[in-house]
This record gives structure tokens, sequence and C-alpha cells, in this order.
């Protein structure tokens, strides 16, 4: 494997609330080679975004990182001053959100948006930036670019808007782009237009994917590897071509199990049983012991097994499938 | 048998303020739902769907056409005026987003009890109390949560609320407006179970609306295909997932990402713009200019529905050569 453009190590985070410290991450690791498109997969509530939103710098006040580092090129990104990440942002580092329209200003059309940030970001004076834009916006494959470019965002449809946000993603050709439930919300056609603009974009300009979804066919569809998480842990991660067939983690197995898939019957669609657990107070070391129908009194014990199968893969469970 | 409810020639034309002219939103759409059946509606987002769940619920009225339902003809009676009529208490839904569609200030049982206190019997609500309780078994929400606001529930006990809710005058049909779209894998198998466990139980009619394929199919027996206002094609779920007749039919179903490589199939792209709704000119497909296997005749003639193999499948294009539907 060549060495890890982004690699996310021993990552601890709180969260303080007036019902007390909500542990939201605990020792995720995982990391993201150039090029690479890397799923980030569970229910809400298990940490996915609380990730995406550590590595950019972006974490709500509340949130403080307790512990690890998330290297990026060499530098540490959690340690650096804020003024620092902020030249990430944007160029080497940037991020797409779930509700496209939301992300977008709503009072200054969609091509002035995405020039505002080519002036602040490449330096481009006013003419210039203006017809990047465009070219931007032809890029992500809206149709009459030129004409587009002066619409507000409430002018364009959800699937339209994504493709404004992603066009400003990748205006400063980052080595990674992190996609936050790009398409949830969005029609399977559009939702598959978007999955194959972001895939074109990051093919053709060698850009690094961090794919967060709740949906396990998405990321059957498009990642080379898939990183499970539950609760705040990272329970398994491995490439697609094994996590499908022989999960190894028992709630890996069960969220497969949970995902309709065509020619099933409801009956053999099985729900994962219990709930995420209250992040709060005193956990046991794995934070699946409640709900996993294999777990045995040694799981109780500290600490949490981490086992490397391959390089690049982990299996966080005391009794593995 | 008899339909439940059975929709003929459907139409809804809203006029544009300003640029002049009629959105035709829903057009010429026939729909029937037998007693007991789930009958699945899909579409991408302004195909039409939620104008046609809002004219089968008298919520909106309708430019022409007739529906019928449980005998009664409600298309004849106001949207204004249906709220007081008996069959309205029938016929309820289930929303999308059970936070926006709960009422912050209402407890889970006041929630419930909602529907019973202004369209109940006075029988019904002299036993208000039991009847919620009932209710909340029912869908499996624990009695101690009855007590509780929605902000104090997780997604899935909050989508409990919102069906005990719509189930709570007994209704004969539930109109499901994307009921797991907000929710978890995990939540949503769970919601997908009760629904069907509902229906097996109460006998209930579905109208299943979504985007999610996959999700239509584990619960229909039939599903209605939508485009630009128009039904596109109509059959079992296996005759029209596994079948596909209608060129749009075949690119959604491809869309659709799959988790087994093995039931992946070819993706079929569609490029071109979508047709205005606004005064769609009559004479051309719906789908002319963005169907992979568009011809001359398509910008000539809009196809009507067409039988394709057996049973209710059939699809509006000129490429199938079965009999014409009326």
């Amino acid at each position: 494997m060549s060495p890890p453009l982004l690699d996310v190590e021993d990552l601890s985070l709180e969260f303080r609330t007036r019902q007390g410290v909500v542990r939201a991450l605990e020792q995720v690791s995982f990391g993201i080679g150039p090029g690479e498109t890397v799923g980030l997969v569970g229910e809400s509530g298990s940490g996915k975004s609380a990730t995406a939103y550590a590595i950019m710098g972006i974490l709500d006040r509340a949130a403080r990182v307790t512990a690890g580092r998330a290297v990026f090129r060499g530098v540490d990104l959690i340690g650096e001053s804020e003024s620092r990440r902020r030249e990430y942002r944007g160029r080497e580092l940037s991020m797409i959100f779930q509700s496209p329209r939301t992300a977008l200003n709503p009072i200054r059309p969609v091509g002035a948006q995405i020039a505002d940030a080519l002036r602040r970001h490449a330096g481009l004076g006013r003419a210039a930036a203006r017809r990047r834009a465009i070219e931007l916006l032809d890029r992500v494959q809206i149709p009459d670019a030129e004409r587009r470019s002066h619409a507000y965002p409430f002018e364009l449809s959800g699937g339209m808007c994504q493709r404004v946000l992603i066009a400003l993603a990748v205006a400063g050709k980052p080595a990674l782009l992190i996609a936050d439930e790009p398409t949830t919300g969005l029609d399977v056609s559009t939702q598959a237009a978007i999955l194959d603009l972001i895939r074109e974009l990051a093919a053709g300009g060698g850009m690094a994917t961090l794919l967060i979804t709740h949906d396990l066919a998405v990321v059957a569809e498009r990642c080379d590897r898939i990183v499970v998480m539950h609760a705040g842990h990272v329970v398994e991660a491995a490439p697609r071509s094994r996590l499908f067939t022989t999960p190894r983690h028992p709630y890996t197995a069960r969220l497969i199990a949970s995902t309709p898939r065509p020619g099933t019957k409801l009956r053999d669609l099985v729900p994962v049983p219990g709930t995420v657990p209250d992040l709060r107070g005193v956990l046991p070391p794995c934070r699946y012991r409640t709900r996993c129908e294999r777990a045995v009194d040694a799981c109780d014990e500290p600490p949490l097994p981490r086992i490397i199968p391959a390089p690049g893969e982990l299996v966080a469970c005391r009794r593995p499938l | 048998m008899t339909a439940l409810l059975d929709a003929r020639g459907l139409a809804k034309r809203f006029a544009m303020r300003g640029a002049g002219g009629w959105l035709h939103a829903v057009d010429d759409v026939s729909l029937a739902i037998a007693p007991g059946e789930c009958v699945g509606l899909v579409g991408e987002s302004g195909c039409g769907k939620s104008t046609l769940v809002r004219l089968l619920t008298r919520l909106t009225d309708h430019d022409d056409g007739r529906i019928l339902f449980d005998g009664h003809d409600i298309g004849a009676i106001p949207a204004a005026r249906f709220a007081r009529t008996p069959q309205r208490a029938l016929i309820q839904m289930v929303f999308q987003d059970p936070v926006d569609s709960l009422n912050p200030r209402f407890t889970a049982f006041d929630a419930i009890a909602d529907p019973i206190r202004r369209l109940g019997t006075r029988e019904s609500r002299a036993s208000l109390h039991d009847r919620v309780r009932e209710l909340a078994d029912l869908v499996g929400l624990p009695l101690e949560l009855l007590g509780r606001f929605p902000h104090q529930l997780s997604g899935g006990q909050q989508q409990r609320v919102g069906i005990a809710r719509a189930i709570a005058l007994s209704p004969k049909l539930l109109v499901l407006d994307e009921p797991t779209s907000a929710l978890d894998v995990s939540v949503q198998a769970v919601i997908l179970h009760l629904l069907a466990d509902l229906r097996g139980r109460l006998g209930m009619s579905y109208l299943f609306v979504s985007h999610d394929l996959s999700v239509v199919r584990l619960l229909s027996d039939r599903v209605l295909v939508m485009y630009l206002g128009r039904i596109i094609e109509h059959g079992r779920v296996d005759q029209v997932f596994d079948r596909p007749a209608h060129p749009y039919t075949r690119a959604l179903v491809s869309a659709a990402p799959v988790l087994e490589p093995s039931a992946r199939r070819p993706r079929l792209r569609l490029s071109g713009e979508v047709l205005s709704a606004i005064d769609p000119p009559p004479d051309v497909c719906r789908f002319f200019g963005r169907c992979p296997e568009g011809y001359d005749r398509c910008g000539r003639e809009a196809p009507n529905l067409r039988a394709v193999d057996g049973g209710d499948h059939a699809a509006a294009c000129h490429l199938i050569g079965g009999a014409v539907l009326t």
C-alpha cells in the first residue's frame, strides 16, 4: 500500500452537553490512500459526521478532541492552528454536505458563490474567477452553465444544487473530498448521476474521496474500501470485495442483513436488534455488547481487541465471525 | 372484486403566475386499489406523485376525472368540505419526516388521541385512554413513552407514533409517503415489518409512495411508475422490476444501487433535459428527448398504455406491440 494521504490515528472526541459528556468518538483509526475512495458507514449517531468535522476542523464549540491525530500529507490537522487549517480547507481538503440548498448562500447567484471561492483560494481576478466558475459549472454537467450561473439556489433542483456544491468543492483541485451523505434525499437517478460525477472527477484529478453514507448499497457500488462505525467506534474496516462476502464483525453482518436487496422477501430482512447506546456515562469496552447475539462475559473485559487481519483492515471484536 | 379506491382520468393543472400557461401536474391518471392491497407509486421528484396523493386524499380539488372510494363518489365533494364527511376518517396518511409531521407540543399520547378527539365517534372518545394504549401496543410503542414529547423519542419511535395516529380511526386506506426514507436501515427494517404486520392484521390497503425501489418492492403487490404527470408503466412488482418494459422504468431500475455485484445491471444513463410540465405538447411522448430509444413517431404521437405480458402489466411506449388499454 502506498503511504496514506490521510491517516486518522486513535481519534477520540467528546461533546460537553448539559446532560453530561458524550463520548462521541473513541480511538477511531483509518487511512485513505491517494486517489482511493473510502466509504464510511453506520447508523445515525455512530460518529460518521463527527469524524469528518474533526478532520475538517469545523467542529462545534461544545466538541473537544481528547486524543489522537489526523495526519494529512505529513501534517497533523488536529494540532494545527485555525489559520493554518483554513489554508487546507477549500484547497487540498474540501467537503460537500447533505442538504445542498442550506449549504449555499440563498441570496447570492450560484456562479458568484463559486467565483468568490476562486478569488479567495486561487487568487483569481474578478473576470477570470467568473469565467472559471462557468467552466466548473459546465464540468459538473449543469446544462446551459452560462445562464444557470445567474440562478439563485431556490431556482435550482436539489440535484442541481448538489452539482453546484461539488463544483465549489473541486474548484481548488483538492487531494481529498469528504462527501457527507451527498445524495440522501435525492432521487435514485439523480443519486446515480451525482455519484458518477464524483467518481469521474476523482478519477480525472487523482482525488481521494471519503464517502459518508448510511446506505450500504451505495458504498458497495462506489468504494474501494469500507469503514464501518458503530457508537463512536470503528468496528470493521475491509476492502469491498471482503466486507460484503465475509463480514467479520457481528454488527457489519447485521447491517448487511437489514439492507433491502432486489429479490429478497420482507421476511429475509432482519433488523439490527436494539438501538445505538447512550454515549454518556460509563460504557463497556465494546459498545455493541448490548445488541450483540454473540456476546460473552469476556466481552466486558477491557481493552476492546482490535484485530488487523491485513494492512488497512480492522475487526474490533472479541468473537469475530 | 370491487376496488376500494377507483380513480379514473384524474387531472390537475396549476396556473403559472407571471410566466403564464398551465403546469400539468397530474394528467389523465387512472388507478385502482383493491381492499387489503398494497400499491406502490414511484417516480422522480417533480413527477406529480405528491399532487396525485393530494388529489386522492381530497386535500386538493382535481380538474378532471372522478374518485370512487368505498362505494362513494368522494371526488364530487369539494376538498374544503371533505373534512366533514365520514369517508375522511377512512383515508389516513403517514408522512416522510416524523419530526416535522408531529406537533412538538403534543405528547405521544396527545398525537395519537388527536384524530380520535377530532373525528372519532362518541363511544371512541369515551374510551380514549384505552384506545390510545391499544394503538401504542399495536405499533410496538412502549406505554411508558406515551407521556414524552417528539424530541424525547428516537426516529423509529416517532414514526411509530405517526403510524399509531394514522390507524387510530381504523382507516381502510393508508397513504404512506416515503415513510422510511428519513430512517436508518436498521430502523427501516423494523418499520417495514410493522407496516406489513398491520396490513395483515387490520386488513388495510396501502398506497406506498417512495423513490426507493427496493423498499417499494418489499411491501407492494403492484406498482405504478409515474413520469411527468402520467402513469407510464404499471404491473405486479416482479413484472415491473424484473422485466421493466418502459425505457424510463429500465433506467430507473438500473440506477438503484444494489448490494450484490451479481445482481447489478448495466447502467442506462439518461441524457437530455426533462420536458417541461408547463403546457406539454399533447402529441409528444413525455419521455421524448431523454429516451435512449426514442424515434420519430414519439415526437408525433403520445403513446397510450399498452398491455405488455399477462395480467395487469402495461406500459405507455410505442416500442411495445400489445393492445392499447383504455
